[in-house]
């Protein structure tokens, strides 16, 4: 099987981020950037579902910078990457897609995996919108997927069960947590990274015809307050839950 | 795959790491957070070597890092391994010192001082955690003195007989295979010391572990007894001869420990700090308070000096113009900043700082241990004034 697997450079979820100086991005300095941690459940299962004789690529749109998160996913075991080169991600997911789209198309892959969101943005746009743009089926948010000839079967959770959908590769997915765990990648595979290749080419960006007003941080949370103490401040704490915090 | 703990890195010294060393230390980091730090309390607590953690070690590729991948090592430069030390300890010393022995002391003279069949034999094996290995040089009388050594290795005809005793043994009672420094000569002939590797399950080969421990709690540590262990001729590390074959082990592993030590003290200040921010004493975070705030300066201060030192003697290895001294030096500022960082943060947690559940008394605890082993604090002063002085103080 060949298996893309479109990835993404994000801050780590555990930085704490600022707004930049021209408010509509955020601060970089002394951020740690990681692979999008729902990427990583794309990229293990690429790697699980990758046979002899098989290929698994990574591609992203970014920086230059992004070749490091491209590294990443080559010292967990993928074999070469595709660096689709813009100095700024416009927010409008179609035109990111567009470029991937035009990446993907005559690549002759059989499946081409995506996590459900990049964390930074939230947007869980990209993967189901390449889709469209190549014609291809797509399933949004898998949990578990199997592939039986041509003949893909993949599980969504939707409001209080399963849904099961059936396609014919190639096709698109978006992972969600619970696909697989991800390896780490091992010390050998970071060594070996290093070797394998990373094509550099700019991004066929499309049409951007969304801007990014503002970027603000959520306003700071109220300090605590003490109603009373024992069984006797139930009441009023239930007062405030119902008619301040409107909660109850 | 995001660790939750984040270092400690005033001086923006992760700037001065290359990718790789950066992709290293994170991914150990991670692992360190979602598999070692789960289980290391009641590991502990119980007093054992946390066994579950060997597979996943061997898989990242922990064991003999720095060795060429030729062997089944991940080749990586001394850098990247150091800060593997430093990480693993962030979780417990006991962990990192397994894989100290394994890497540094067991794989490490394979390499230096074996033949091709010896390494072709025992290097993969070893990376792979298929086997354990762990390093027999110090007896119950001869700690400081390792040269004293009374265990004896007579040659016979279809190989070598090993007589003796090792005390301090870490792995000893889990290794497939054992090290063993012995004299080939007469008793009092230091030039005669030859390492063999001896499999434990040869006959008259017995180890116990040694009870009581109140650091390294989760390392296994042992006595090891060898009565007329006979092996064969490719027993022998061929290369050996005389002390400083085993000494050159240790300054492997001594290495390691500097970086180690600090990521002990790394964790400890990280935990400390957070708790400073948190915890309110009259009306206040306890943070906000000068006593504390001198605490937390004085752990960065140190660690951060720490932290550079390390760095540079890393680079030094990889020009390969470390000298051994180098390496005393920093193994003995560095644990002893970690021992001080430790305790202080115990300190500054209060009450909770005896716990198990923070990690202060528990690697404060384990820091007397690194303070004292691989070269005491005392004998690298010494070693240190010899070589300032050449006069030698403790011959």
């Amino acid at each position: 099987m060949k298996i893309a697997v479109c990835i993404k450079r994000v801050p780590d979820t555990e930085t704490r981020v600022k707004v930049g100086g021209d408010g509509v991005s955020i601060d970089e300095a002394g951020v740690k950037f990681i692979l999008n941690p729902y990427d990583e459940f794309a990229v293990e299962e690429a790697l699980q579902r990758r046979e002899e004789g098989g290929e698994v690529v990574v591609v992203t749109v970014g920086p230059d910078a992004a070749a490091e998160t491209i590294r990443t996913a080559l010292a967990m075991g993928a074999d070469r990457g595709v660096l689709l080169k813009t100095d700024k991600i416009p927010a409008d997911a179609l035109a990111i897609a567009k470029a991937l789209a035009a990446e993907l198309k005559d690549g002759g892959y059989d499946l081409i995996l995506f996590g459900k969101i990049a964390v930074d943005d939230y947007n869980h746009s990209v993967g189901t919108m390449t889709a469209e743009l190549l014609g291809m089926p797509c399933v949004s948010a898998a949990v578990k997927l199997t592939v039986d000839g041509r003949r893909l079967t993949a599980e969504r959770e939707v409001e209080g069960g399963i849904e099961v959908m059936e396609c014919e590769v190639p096709a698109v997915i978006t992972c969600d947590k619970g696909l697989n765990n991800p390896r780490y990648p091992a010390l050998k595979g970071i060594m070996a990274a290093k070797k394998k290749p990373i094509e550099t080419k700019p991004a066929a960006l499309g049409a951007v015809r969304l801007t990014l007003k503002t970027l603000g941080l959520p306003p700071e949370r109220k300090e605590g307050r003490i109603v009373g103490e024992g069984v006797a401040a139930i009441p009023e704490l239930l007062r405030l839950l119902r008619q301040e915090a409107k909660v109850l | 795959m995001a660790a939750a703990y984040e270092g400690v890195d005033f001086y923006d010294i992760s700037a001065q790491l290359s990718e790789e060393e950066r992709a290293v230390r994170d991914t150990v980091r991670a692992w360190v957070d979602d598999k070692l730090v789960p289980v290391i309390n009641e590991a502990y607590i119980e007093g054992h070597f946390p066994k579950e953690l060997i597979a996943g070690m061997a898989e990242l590729g922990l064991f003999g890092a720095n060795l060429p991948e030729e062997y089944g090592c991940a080749g990586l430069n001394n850098v990247a391994y150091g800060l593997i030390m430093q990480e693993l300890e962030r979780g417990d010393s006991g962990v990192r010192s397994f894989a100290s022995v394994q890497g540094a002391l067991v794989m490490y003279p394979i390499y230096a001082f074996g033949s091709d069949e010896q390494k072709k034999k025992w290097l993969p094996k070893l990376a792979s955690g298929e086997l354990i290995g762990c390093f027999g040089l110090t007896e119950p009388d001869y700690g400081s003195n390792p040269s004293g050594m009374i265990t004896t290795a007579k040659e016979t005809a279809n190989g070598w007989v090993l007589n003796g005793a090792k005390m301090w043994i870490t792995n000893g009672s889990t290794a497939d295979i054992a090290i063993i420094w012995a004299k080939t000569g007469a008793i009092d002939d230091a030039k005669s010391i030859r390492g063999f590797i001896v499999p434990t399950k040869t006959k008259g080969f017995s180890s116990k572990d040694q009870k009581g421990k109140l650091s390294l709690r989760a390392s296994d540590t042992s006595e090891l007894v060898l009565q007329n262990v006979e092996v064969g001729k490719d027993a022998l590390l061929s290369k050996t001869g005389g002390i400083k074959s085993p000494l050159m082990c240790l300054t492997q592993a001594r290495y390691g420990i500097a970086w180690g030590a600090l990521g002990a003290a790394m964790g400890c200040y990280a935990e400390a700090l957070a708790y400073s921010k948190q915890r309110v004493m009259f009306k206040k975070p306890i943070g906000g308070y000068q006593l504390q705030q001198s605490r937390l300066a004085e752990m960065l201060t140190e660690i951060t000096k720490g932290q550079l030192l390390v760095l540079h003697l890393g680079r030094l290895k990889d020009a390969g113009t470390m000298r051994p001294q180098q390496v005393s030096l920093a193994k003995r500022n560095n644990v002893n900043v970690a021992c001080d960082v430790a305790r202080e943060a115990r300190r500054l947690l209060g009450a909770n700082g005896i716990l198990v559940e923070y990690s202060a008394m528990r690697h404060m605890a384990n820091l007397e241990s690194v303070y004292t082993y691989e070269g005491t604090h005392d004998m690298h002063t010494l070693i240190l004034g010899e070589d300032v002085t050449g006069i030698a103080a403790f011959e």
